[in-house]
Formats: structure tokens, sequence, C-alpha cells
């Protein structure tokens, strides 16, 4: 279970386990890579607490304990890169940078959320952000992500699309359908496994033959590496390496983020196929804000003072777009007939 | 009578199946904890995960394990949690199961069910709120049924499992929460045979899966205003039973269906097309089609509610033909 056990016991199997590589981080960059994965924390748990109070209905499938993996790949990535994934995406979108409000309003099923209130948690996009969706159906966001790489070298860019999927997506068949054609053609993808240990009631051990992710991609040639990703610097590190490799022109990678999640698959599982104490053991040993706000607290570039004034900043604007969420006009029913074809 | 709802009356049909038949073996998504939605409660426990085996996210390929197994005499019962991942492996569906039969020349059965779920009505969105039957019912070569209520869902997976064909059960999640009385054998459904719920003398209105109680409901209103609305339940769309919507058509003079299915090219539009043709001469007002928009299912509750048929719509729909003489 624990990200690091599992990295060594890959270390002795694997040609390319990881070395625990970490990003060296400058002051400014340990605050904001803290504030990005605060902000994607207080969303969700408002996010929450909205869906228990019933203004969020349906799917709501949150994000927390998995922060340092979309704060980390987020940060880099420049400007025209594309980034994808499943319906867990309201962190990606807080850390691509999209505004809360529309994404809170969207939850909420509003005109002012960013798909106007059509498409709910699991389907929201932000293509100026460079973000495209937010899909529902396992595993379609792998090819899709393909599809944005094949665009980025068609256009004879240097960006790279990251293609986020989960350790049970990585049992669907497209997935090794667009790693044959992304090694093919070398196009500039990271396969990137949020590897949580779960899909939805099934542990990875009792759905994957080979559990070791990353190392799904060997017979197409992909290099792949495992990663911790309950640490944000060595989830940013990874990444470093991986873009590059994309820029340069080599093809895909594979990042397999062994990351966790604290809540239910979604907000209507009561979680009975695990321990309270595996839960409640990975919070407290691992947690990636934690983790973070000790490195910031030891090498003294902060202190108490300043991080709770953060928090409080950073509710403030989680608050902020509650309200928005809770304001914001239902859509009209002829927005019904809208947006269906051009 | 016993009360139960679908997915209890599922699982108790299956415990009673795989008891009585080795060859009946469950395959799909999170089935060991009872599946999702409660239908396959006990069954792991009893029959173990050889007989209740849980798949990784792999819908074409259990599906198409699925078809194979029983091309050797297998029975499975493939289940596809939402109809809307049929999308990921209508392959196997339209070409290999639906096929099958025909490209052998009867030479090879297929005693397949395949169990899904369907419908709009609780915020899942365009992607978990579909209801797709009538894109498998134009496939032909495959049987497809729409129970509106426990006893049903139980019999037809019974009938199905007992048939060389097969077979796929869209189980409507709109109707999980609601108890209907189910004799507690829960006897086989015949496919084929359509069910009157209620006789009337001046429209026929078929109805499908949790469209029906939405058109008892409508009857009950017209009902006040002196018009009798007989409401029919085809059970299956695959066998559809024409003979019973025909006859009735023949003595109302009047056919509207209600359907959640797509506004163009589905059902609906099947069945006004086939009581036109059938019964033009007995018409005395345009057929209509109550269905929602052609738009996708959304996620704004405000939205939801008024992209799903209500009883209001039919109601509205009856009146007009009512007054078209
Ligand atoms: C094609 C398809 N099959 C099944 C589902 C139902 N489903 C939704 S999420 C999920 C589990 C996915 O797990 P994983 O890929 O590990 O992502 P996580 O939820 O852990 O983020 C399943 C089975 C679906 N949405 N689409
Ligand atoms: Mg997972």
């Amino acid at each position: 279970m624990n990200a690091s056990t599992s990295s060594n016991k890959s270390a002795g199997r694997g040609r390319r386990a990881s070395k625990p590589a970490v990003y060296e981080a400058s002051p400014e960059e340990l605050l904001k890579f803290y504030r990005d994965m605060l902000l994607v924390r207080r969303f969700e748990e408002k996010a929450g607490q909205m869906y228990g109070m019933g203004l969020i209905g349906g799917f709501c499938h949150l994000y927390i304990g998995q922060e340092a993996v979309c704060v980390g790949v987020q940060s880099a990535l420049k400007d025209g890169d594309a980034v994808i994934t499943g319906y867990r995406e309201h962190g990606h979108m807080m850390a691509a940078g999209c505004d809360p409000k529309g994404v809170m309003a969207e939850l909420t099923g509003r005109s002012g959320g960013c798909s106007r209130g059509k498409g709910g948690s699991m389907h929201m996009f932000d293509p100026a952000k460079g973000f495209y969706g937010g899909h529902g159906i396992v595993g379609a966001q792998v090819s899709l992500g393909t599809g944005l790489a094949f665009a980025a070298k068609y256009k004879k860019t240097d960006n790279v699309a990251v293609a986020y999927f989960g350790d049970g997506a990585a049992n669907q068949g497209q997935v090794y359908e667009s790693f044959n054609m992304a090694r093919l053609w070398n196009l500039p993808v990271i396969y990137l496994i949020e590897n949580n240990q779960y899909a939805m009631g099934t542990s990875v051990a009792r759905a994957s033959s080979e559990i070791e992710l990353y190392r799904r991609g060997e017979s197409f040639k992909i290099p792949g590496k495992q990663v911790d990703g309950m640490n944000v610097l060595a989830v940013r590190a990874a990444m470093d390496e991986a873009v590059a490799h994309c820029r340069a022109g080599k093809g895909p990678m594979i990042l397999e983020m062994k990351t966790y999640r604290y809540r239910g698959h979604s907000m209507s599982d009561p979680a009975k196929y695990r321990t309270k104490d595996e839960v409640q053991k990975m919070r407290a040993e691992r947690d990636p804000i934690e983790q973070l706000r000790e490195l910031l607290l030891d090498g003294g570039h902060t202190d108490e003072a300043a991080l709770k004034e953060m928090d409080k900043e950073v509710k403030a604007l989680v608050a902020d777009a509650a309200a928005f969420a809770t304001e914001s006009p239902e859509p009209d029913a002829a927005e019904l007939y809208t947006d269906v074809l051009a | 009578m016993k009360q139960m709802t679908i997915p209890q009356a599922v699982a108790e049909a299956l415990h009673q199946v795989m008891a009585a038949d080795p060859a009946v073996f469950l395959i799909g998504e999170d089935l060991a904890m009872g599946g999702v939605f409660g239908a396959a409660k006990g069954l792991k426990e009893r029959f173990g995960p050889a007989r209740v085996v849980d798949t990784p996210i792999s819908e074409t390929s259990f599906l198409g394990l699925g078809i194979g197994a029983a091309m050797s005499g297998m029975k499975p019962v493939v289940e596809i949690m939402f109809c809307d991942f049929l999308g990921v492996c209508f392959d196997q569906l339209m070409n290999q199961a639906a096929k099958m039969r025909f490209l052998s020349g009867g030479t090879v059965s297929l005693p397949l069910v395949i169990r899904t779920t369907m419908g709009a009505g609780d915020g899942s969105g365009a992607m978990h709120s579909q209801s797709n039957y009538g894109l498998a019912a134009s496939v032909a070569g495959l049987r497809v049924a729409c129970p509106s209520n426990s006893a049903d869902a139980a019999g037809l997976l019974k009938t199905a499992l007992e048939g060389p064909d097969p077979v796929v059960i869209f189980e409507h999640k709109g109707l999980f929460d609601v108890e209907t009385p189910a004799d507690p054998e829960l006897p086989p459904v015949p496919f084929g045979k359509a069910r009157t719920l209620r006789q009337g003398a001046d429209v026929t209105l078929v109805a499908i899966a949790a469209m029906v109680p939405v058109a008892l409901a409508a009857a009950d209103h017209l009902a006040k205003r002196g018009i009798g609305v007989e409401v029919i339940d085809p059970v299956t769309i695959n066998p559809l039973d024409r003979e019973a919507i025909l006859a009735s058509v023949a003595k109302t003079g009047r056919f509207a269906v209600l359907d959640e299915g797509a506004a163009f090219a589905g059902v609906a539009d099947a069945l006004v097309s086939l009581v036109v043709r059938e019964a033009f001469r007995s018409l005395k007002a345009a057929p209509a089609a109550i269905t929602p928009p052609h738009t996708p299912v959304p996620y704004a509750p405000a939205l939801e509610a008024a992209w799903l048929p209500d009883a209001a719509r039919v109601e509205a729909a009856i009146l007009k033909m009512m007054e078209d003489v």
C-alpha cells in the first residue's frame, strides 16, 4: 500500500523503476505548490459539503488525497500543452487555473457553470486553459489524449498532451491501442496513471495481472516510471523528465503515480472494501499537503501564521465560488436545445 | 405476493437459477460486493468467485468472453453497469452476439444474457442516463426486454436464461427504489406478450419501463375528464407484441407512445410506423410520440426535469389528439 515500499519492490523487477528524484524548488515555488494543493483540497471539501446539502446531485468524485499529482503535473507544463482526464477532474481544473466559480456552478447545475449546467461533475471543459475534459466513460480520454498529442505534432509545435487515467482505466483495451499508435508515430503524449489503488470497490491486485502499471508500456517500447504521487516534488521531477522526452520528439512516456483517494469512489460509496485504518494511516503518514507543510516550516520558508493566512485566503476563494454556484440562476429550459450541434 | 424492488427480485432470481443450473455464471464489474445496485447480493458468498466473476474495467473483452463461453454451452449473465457503456463493447453486441446464429446457419446457439441499467432522472449526466434499448432493438438477432416492475425483471431474466438467443435486459434505475408485488417463486415471464395495465375506450397508450407509472398517472387524470386511456406495457421490445397493440388501436382509434428512448429513429418512431402501416383505417387522429427532446441528457436538475416526459406532457398530447377530429 505504501508508495515507497512498492517502488522499492519494483526497483528489483523493472529496468525503469524510478530513482527517488525530487524537484529542487525555490521557496516561492514551494509556497505555490502548497497553495495550489490547498485550493484543490478546500474546493473538494466544499463540494462534499454542498453535495451533503443537496446542492449537488448525481455523481460527484472527490480528489482529496491526490492533490500532489495534478499540481505537480500542471507545474511542469507550458502554454499550449493539453490536459485530459476522467470524471474525477475538479482538482485538475483548479491546477489548470480554471475559474473555481465556473467549476462549482457546474456542480450545482447552474447557468454560470463552465458547461452551462449541462455537463455536471463528470463532464467539464476549459479549452482556453488547455483542459479538454472531464469524461464519464472510463478509458475514453486516453484515445482522445493521444489525438491531442497527434495534433500538437501535426502542427509542428513542441507542445505535449497529458492523458490522465486511473488504475482501473488501465485495463481498458483502447489504452493499449493508443500506446501502440503513440509509440509507432512517436506522439508527444504523457500517459499519466493515477494509481490510487482502487477502481470503485476493486483493488489493483484484484483487477490487474501486472500491478506495476508503469511497465504496461514495455511491449510497446514506451518507457515508464513509477513515482511517489504523494510527494509533489517527486511528481514534478518525473514530469520534467517526461516533458523533456516528449518535447525532444522521442515519443510517449508513462508515469505511474502511486497515490490514494481518501474519500469513497463517489459520494454514495461507503468504501467497505478497505479498512478505516488503511485510510487513516495514509492520511497520517503520507498526506501530500502535510508533507509539504513540514518541509516549508522545517526549512524556515514560512511560519504557522503565514500558512494560516494563506488557508484563510484560499477558503475565502472557495466560499466565493460556493456563493456564486448557489446564486447563479438555473439554466433556461431553452438551453436544452442549444449546443447539440453547432 | 411479496413486495420487492427490481434489484432484489433480480438477485433472488439469480440465486434460484444459479442453484438450479451450474451452467449459469455471472460476470461484470464490482459484482463480488453485490453489484453497484445490489442485484448480485449474496451471490458471491453462496456460489463463490468461480461463478460470480469480478472483472477489470474491460467491457469489450468480458462481453466477448461471455459470448465465447455461451457458444460452448455456458449460460453467462454479463452485467454492463450502465447501458451507456454498451458503447464500449457495441461491436461484440452488434457484430458477434447478434449475428452468430445467422452466420453459423443455426449451428451455434447463444444462451447469453446481458443485464444493464438505464434511465435519466437522478442527475447522472449524459453518459450515465441514456435509455438506448432502441439501439439494441434495431440490431437483428438480439432480443430486448424492458421490465417495468420487479416481477417482470426477474421473470424475463429466467425466460432469457431458458432460451437459446442473446437477450439484453434494460433495467431502469428510476424504478430501483420502488417496491412492487412479486410471486416469491418469480415465475418466468414470456417474451412478446404485452400487458394491458388499464382498459380504456379512447386512446391506446404504449409506455415502456419507467414511463409506465407516468402513463398510469396520466390515464388517471384523463379519466376524471372522461377520457379512457388504455395503457399497454410491451414488456419486451423484440419480440414485440404487435397484435396486442394493433387490437387495442382497432378498438380506440387513437395511438400514443411514451418512450424515454430516442426521439428520432427509436422505438417510439417504430411503433408509430407500425400503427400507421397496419391500422391506418382505424385511426381517428394522428398518432403521438411522446419522448424526450433529441438532445443528450442534461445534468442541471431544472433541465433534466424538462427533458424527461411527465404526466402533464402526456395529458397535453392526448387532449390535443382528442380535439383532432
Ligand atoms: C466504460 C466504463 N465502465 C465502467 C464505468 C463505471 N466506473 C466509473 S469509475 C470506475 C472506476 C475507475 O477506477 P480508476 O480508473 O482507478 O479511477 P479512479 O476512480 O480511482 O479515479 C468505474 C468502474 C464507467 N464509467 N465507464
Ligand atoms: Mg483508481
